[in-house]
């Protein structure tokens, strides 16, 4: 017995530094919105991206006016940076979900502080990624086709292809990540409604909210939505990638005919996202004196997600040889032979130091507690997760069955400009969204610091 | 005086919004609600309401989105236009799963959503306890807020703010009923 009374005075950390008020939750993020200046790096900030965003405008532009000849696909390199690209953002994307969906079904209540920025971010990613699909099809006005639309062929599209089942994957995700993060939204927004000084704010912030009250009978139906929607979106944001490596994987090409495929994408998928998370977080902490609430503990239990994912994506591509060895196909053999030895070592030996090298920093402490550190593994590994895709993209294509077919692919500088451009659009967006949007959860922040547990001056009062 | 459309107390923890609801229930008021700024837990059940039946509603629209995309496969591929594709059935239900399995799932989200907007009445723009000046909107910050709503049978304005005074409310405020004509 005296032993477990010694454990329940174990305290656990406390999720949110010093122990704050619920008006302070409320005034802190709420005055991020409310005030009448952004701070000072916003507007140069959002001026750098909006341009690149019209370098994604004139590059989308140029291509639909000239076709993708512009773009350095050639056979035998039929895929290039579009799949690569695609890939890449719609992996950043599920980290947010992760945190949002998963966290939430195991009951992590530490996710609260960041999770409505991670999937804003995942929103925004998704963004990116569909540019890339609609616009490399080549015909963009008849992009439709991908929809089973009716349509003047008569004809309807092939469900048995993984490129459609890709398409339904995609799209799926991003309505129900723009459910479930609008849902989140509502009571926050009812918050900001509540506290409008002006007329025009009231009434914008007031249709959003959507005539939310807050009373336990509105609660009680809205705690059980949020969570059907994690049951269901745990369940999607696993399937979403594995759909997408099905693009692959269903293939009869040498290095992506493979069952490992699914569960090696999706975790290269959180493991890049959570990277991206990392990057975003320690510069929105920075700029907005969030450290008490985005602590020291969260970028902690990040950079402890990316040393685990770090380690499963590490492994996923050293079995790789181990299968391709064992399967004594000769077609696979070369390729991964080909892939860390051939023309595109270069690729290969950088996404391996970024993914597997660099996370093992994490093992120690000094690390885990370091900014500098932190943001600088965090941009490497998004590095090597874009250089992820382009080695599986491009060096099975690059060097296939017949020898005499054999290319190099080099990109244009309009592949180059089109995936910078994405950058404008995501930034751009999350811009956009720090400034009008409340960028944590109020209410679930809220719902977690002590004094919301209706037992805790019981407790107090025991103890 | 006119009979207020509802009557409000604040209190000072969601520890003492649960109390004033185990009691507000127990002395047998019906239309009331507690206003809180997150969902405070164990209040359904010191409210007395029963379990929402929203799992039902997301499941119906799980079974439709199945049934859609289950329907859409079958008919466009083995009925309108059947094609032989890489010598595989018409009807080749394995690689119609993943279709099926995210329509499912986009089906069961969808109807969480508009389920809880229609249990909660959603979008609702104008509602007569935002006729509330000073408490209801402490609600959303840090206010825990219980309100007794005069269409209750047991209502009467001297006896709920009698009620309320006894449960050890901080504050009381009564909410006009609305003018005849003042809807939007």
């Amino acid at each position: 017995m005296s032993s477990l009374q010694g454990l329940s005075k174990v305290k656990e950390k406390p999720l949110i530094e010093g122990n704050p008020s619920f008006q302070w939750i409320t005034e802190k993020i709420s005055a991020i919105v409310e005030a009448n200046r952004a701070p000072k790096y916003w507007l140069p900030a959002l001026g750098f991206f909006s341009s690149l965003l019209l370098v994604l405008g004139g590059s989308v532009g140029y291509l639909l006016w000239e076709g993708v000849g512009i773009w350095g696909v050639q056979v035998p390199n039929a895929w290039g940076w579009a799949i690569i690209n695609f890939v890449f953002w719609v992996g950043i994307g599920h980290a947010g979900t992760l945190i949002s969906a998963i966290l939430f079904l195991f009951r992590q209540k530490w996710r609260t502080s960041i999770n409505r920025s991670a999937e804003a971010m995942t929103l925004f990613a998704v963004m990116c990624a569909l540019v890339f699909p609609a616009i490399h099809v080549g015909r963009v006005w008849v992009v439709y086709w991908m929809f089973p639309l009716p349509n003047q062929m008569q004809m309807w599209p092939n469900f048995r292809s993984p490129l459609l089942w890709d398409v339904f994957a995609v799209n799926v995700y991003f309505m129900v990540s723009l459910l479930f993060w609008y849902v989140g939204l509502i009571p926050d927004l009812a918050t900001l409604r509540d506290r409008a000084t002006s007329k025009i704010k009231q009434v914008v912030y007031g249709v959003f909210a959507l005539g939310w009250k807050g009373g336990n009978r509105q609660w009680k139906h809205y705690e059980l939505a949020y969570l059907l929607l994690a049951g269901v979106a745990t369940p999607l944001v696993l399937s979403v990638h594995s759909v997408v490596s099905f693009d692959f994987a269903v293939s009869q090409v040498p290095g992506w005919h493979t069952t490992i495929f699914p569960p090696y994408f999706v975790a290269g998928a959180i493991f890049s996202g959570f990277a991206m998370v990392l990057t975003l977080m320690i510069l929105v902490r920075k700029i907005y004196n969030l450290e008490s609430i985005i602590t020291m503990g969260h970028l902690d239990k990040i950079t402890k997600v990316l040393l685990a994912t770090g380690l499963m994506v590490g492994y996923a591509y050293t079995i790789e040889f181990f299968t391709a060895w064992y399967s004594g196909n000769e077609y696979e053999s070369f390729i991964f032979k080909a892939r860390a030895m051939g023309p595109y070592a270069w690729a290969y030996w950088i996404m391996f130091s970024c993914n597997v090298f660099v996370p093992q920093i994490f093992w120690f402490k000094a690390a885990r507690k370091s900014i500098p550190i932190m943001f600088v593994a965090s941009i490497l590994i998004n590095i090597g997760m874009w250089f992820e895709r382009f080695v599986i993209v491009i060096t099975s294509l690059a060097q296939d069955y017949l020898p005499s077919s054999w290319g190099y692919f080099k990109p244009t500088i309009w592949d180059i400009l089109t995936f910078v451009g994405t950058f404008g659009l995501f930034f751009t967006m999350f811009l956009l969204f720090l400034r009008f949007v409340p960028m944590v959860a109020m209410s679930e922040v809220k719902g977690v610091l002590p004094a919301a547990d209706p037992h805790h001056h019981e407790e107090e009062n025991h103890g | 005086m006119a009979k207020p459309y509802c009557i409000l107390a604040s209190f000072d923890s969601p520890a003492a919004l649960i109390q004033a609801a185990e009691k507000t229930r127990d002395a047998g008021y019906k239309h009331f609600d507690c206003y809180s700024p997150f969902p405070i837990h164990g209040m359904d059940a010191a409210m007395g309401l029963k379990r929402s039946p929203l799992g039902l509603i997301a499941a119906g629209g799980a079974f439709g989105g199945l049934a859609t995309a289950a329907l859409m496969q079958w008919w466009m591929s083995a009925v309108d236009y059947p094609l032989v594709l890489s010598g595989k059935p018409f009807f080749s239900y394995q690689a119609f799963v993943p279709i099926a399995f995210e329509l499912t799932i986009l089906g069961a989200a969808l109807a969480a959503v508009f389920g809880m907007f229609a249990l909660n009445q959603m979008p609702q723009y104008h509602h007569p306890v935002f006729e509330s000046d000073k408490l209801l909107k402490t609600s959303s910050d840090n206010g825990f807020v219980l309100a007794i709503e005069s269409s209750d049978p047991a209502f009467s304005t001297d006896g709920v703010e009698q009620f309320m005074k006894d449960l050890g409310a901080a504050q009381i405020e009564h909410v006009a009923q609305e003018e005849e004509g003042e809807h939007v």
